[in-house]
């Protein structure tokens, strides 16, 4: 038990390629259904979505447990976010468009619901790239405010999802619910630290 | 009413008796029987008609290569049903297809109910392979057996005053789980066309595809093909042709008027609000491929361009 423990790290590096394993077996034995391009799109997508809210996850689990140990696991799963979202990108920019690039360009000027990727991957990749502890030490104080971004790229992605669909809304709306329910969480601390540190002012000084 | 074309597309007038022949057979087989006639089901036997010698009608797309059936059967958008496209192969099976009649009616000399073998004994079939483009940005090219809906119409002799077409799918809420839930659209599905996209000999009834009665989840027994329109003009199971004085309001219109319009002809340069019309992903085209430059009209300009000609397609959209 204690050997998992100690070895958790690396067993959770591995389980999170599991998705890409199975997705990759699906290819092999042509199991993505008739459109199996998008099929791979969008699932390489929820992926990436899904390790965002994970990721998000962290902060808030760390808070109600009091327990900071997660810190190199939220960098993990940040790290597949930006890993999934990349297979996600590169799906559609060479198995969907082969890298064709007038067709690839007049998509994404005429598709908003494109935009809101793109800008939620700029993010993310920005996140991704500046994810070690030495860019942490190098960007100081910088470095909180620029992974902070993380919340907008949150609501980006999942309006991205839901403004490229015409019918079913039912798996957009789960994901808005979570970020919904994430962020929440922080603005409710937020809060509650600020009156918290009004009431530990003494009273005298308010006076003044 | 003339409608011009360019290229003139000839649709044969005349039937051979081996395909008439096949026809009685294909009404057979969409379980369909006579008046009074006590045939049994033929739903519970075989299903698949030879069409070797059905009527290649001379389409412009005749060079088309059709998209393996079995994609064409898995991926359909039928919200009565499901809002997943693989899920209405199997949902669309409980539906109740036999018997089936079709209600003409509105400005027309003869309005009437007819029963859809009465509709089949009076129409030559013919294969025509059409693009088809649904607005959600994928493809395929599909061979529909079907005759021209303005074949029908004349059955009902429509008046002057018939400037619209109004098309209704069947209310069937003990088998389509959407329309009792009364879930996302405003049931029953109903489309329209002008009546000179409606008299176009490019627009088609199908009842088959692939050679074989249309599967339910296709739209059987009885749907519209459009092929320059995107695919949710071409409405699933018909019980219902209403010929107008005024444009209906078509169902998807009404859910989102701002992106779906009355017209919906094929635009790559007109883009939906939020997505691009510009490219499309046909099915079965494999990985690494890259997606194909949608066609103005879904390729049929030559046939249908002068129907639009001096209207503003940004507009109506």
């Amino acid at each position: 038990m204690s050997w998992l423990i100690k070895k958790l790290w690396i067993v959770t590096l591995v389980v999170c390629l599991l998705p890409l394993l199975f997705l990759g077996l699906d290819v092999v034995f042509d199991n993505l259904g008739s459109n199996p391009i998008q099929t791979l799109h969008i699932r390489l997508g929820d992926w990436s979505l899904r390790f965002l809210c994970i990721t998000l996850a962290i902060s808030p689990i760390q808070t109600i447990t009091r327990w900071r140990g997660m810190t190199e696991y939220r960098q993990l799963f940040g790290l597949y976010t930006f890993f999934y979202a990349s297979l996600h990108l590169l799906v559609y920019l060479l198995v969907d468009h082969n890298f064709m690039w007038s067709l690839i360009s007049t998509d994404v000027i005429e598709s908003p619901y494109i935009w809101l990727g793109v800008f939620a991957y700029i993010i993310v990749f920005l996140l991704g790239i500046t994810s070690s502890k030495f860019a942490m030490k190098k960007l100081g104080r910088n470095w909180k405010k620029l992974h902070r971004w993380i919340y907008l790229a949150s609501i980006a992605s999942v309006i991205h999802y839901f403004w490229q669909l015409k019918g079913n809304l039912a798996e957009p709306l789960f994901y808005a619910m979570i970020v919904f329910l994430l962020l929440s969480f922080r603005v409710f601390i937020w809060f509650t630290s600020r009156q918290i540190s009004k009431m530990m002012i003494p009273k005298g000084r308010l006076d003044q | 009413m003339i409608i011009k074309t360019k290229k003139d597309i000839p649709s044969s007038e005349i039937t051979p008796p081996e395909i008439f022949k096949e026809r009685r057979k294909f009404i057979q087989m969409l379980g369909l029987t006579l008046a009074g006639a006590n045939i049994p089901s033929a739903f519970a036997g075989e299903n698949k008609v030879n069409f070797a010698n059905l009527i290649k009608s001379t389409t412009p797309d005749d060079s088309l290569k059709p998209t393996p059936a079995e994609l064409v059967k898995n991926y359909t958008n039928y919200y009565e049903f499901t809002f997943n496209k693989d899920d209405a192969t199997k949902l669309a099976q409980s539906m109740v297809i036999d018997p089936w009649s079709v209600e003409i009616s509105g400005e027309v000399e003869k309005p009437a109910t007819y029963h859809l073998e009465a509709i089949l004994n009076k129409q030559t079939l013919e294969e025509r392979i059409y693009r088809f483009r649904c607005v959600e940005g994928w493809s395929m090219v599909v061979p529909w057996v079907g005759f021209s809906l303005a074949n029908l119409l004349k059955m009902a002799k429509p008046l002057s005053t018939a400037q619209f077409v109004k098309f209704t799918t069947i209310q069937q809420p003990e088998t389509m789980p959407n329309q009792r839930d009364k879930k996302m659209l405003d049931f029953p599905y109903v489309e329209g066309l002008r009546i000179d996209e409606a008299m176009h000999p490019l627009t088609m009834l199908a009842v088959g595809m692939y050679g074989e009665t249309l599967p339910k989840q296709n739209g059987a027994p009885l749907r519209l093909v459009v092929p320059w329109k995107y695919g949710f003009k071409s409405i699933k199971a018909i019980v219902k042709i209403e010929l107008l004085k005024n444009p209906p309001l078509t169902t998807w219109n009404q859910s989102a008027p701002q992106e779906y319009g009355f017209y919906a002809n094929v635009n790559p340069s007109v883009p939906h609000p939020r997505w691009s019309q510009n490219s499309e992903r046909l099915l079965g085209s494999g990985f690494f491929t890259s997606r194909r430059q949608t066609e103005l009209f879904n390729g049929y300009s030559e046939q249908v361009a002068s129907l639009y000609q001096n209207m503003d397609l940004r507009h109506f959209f």
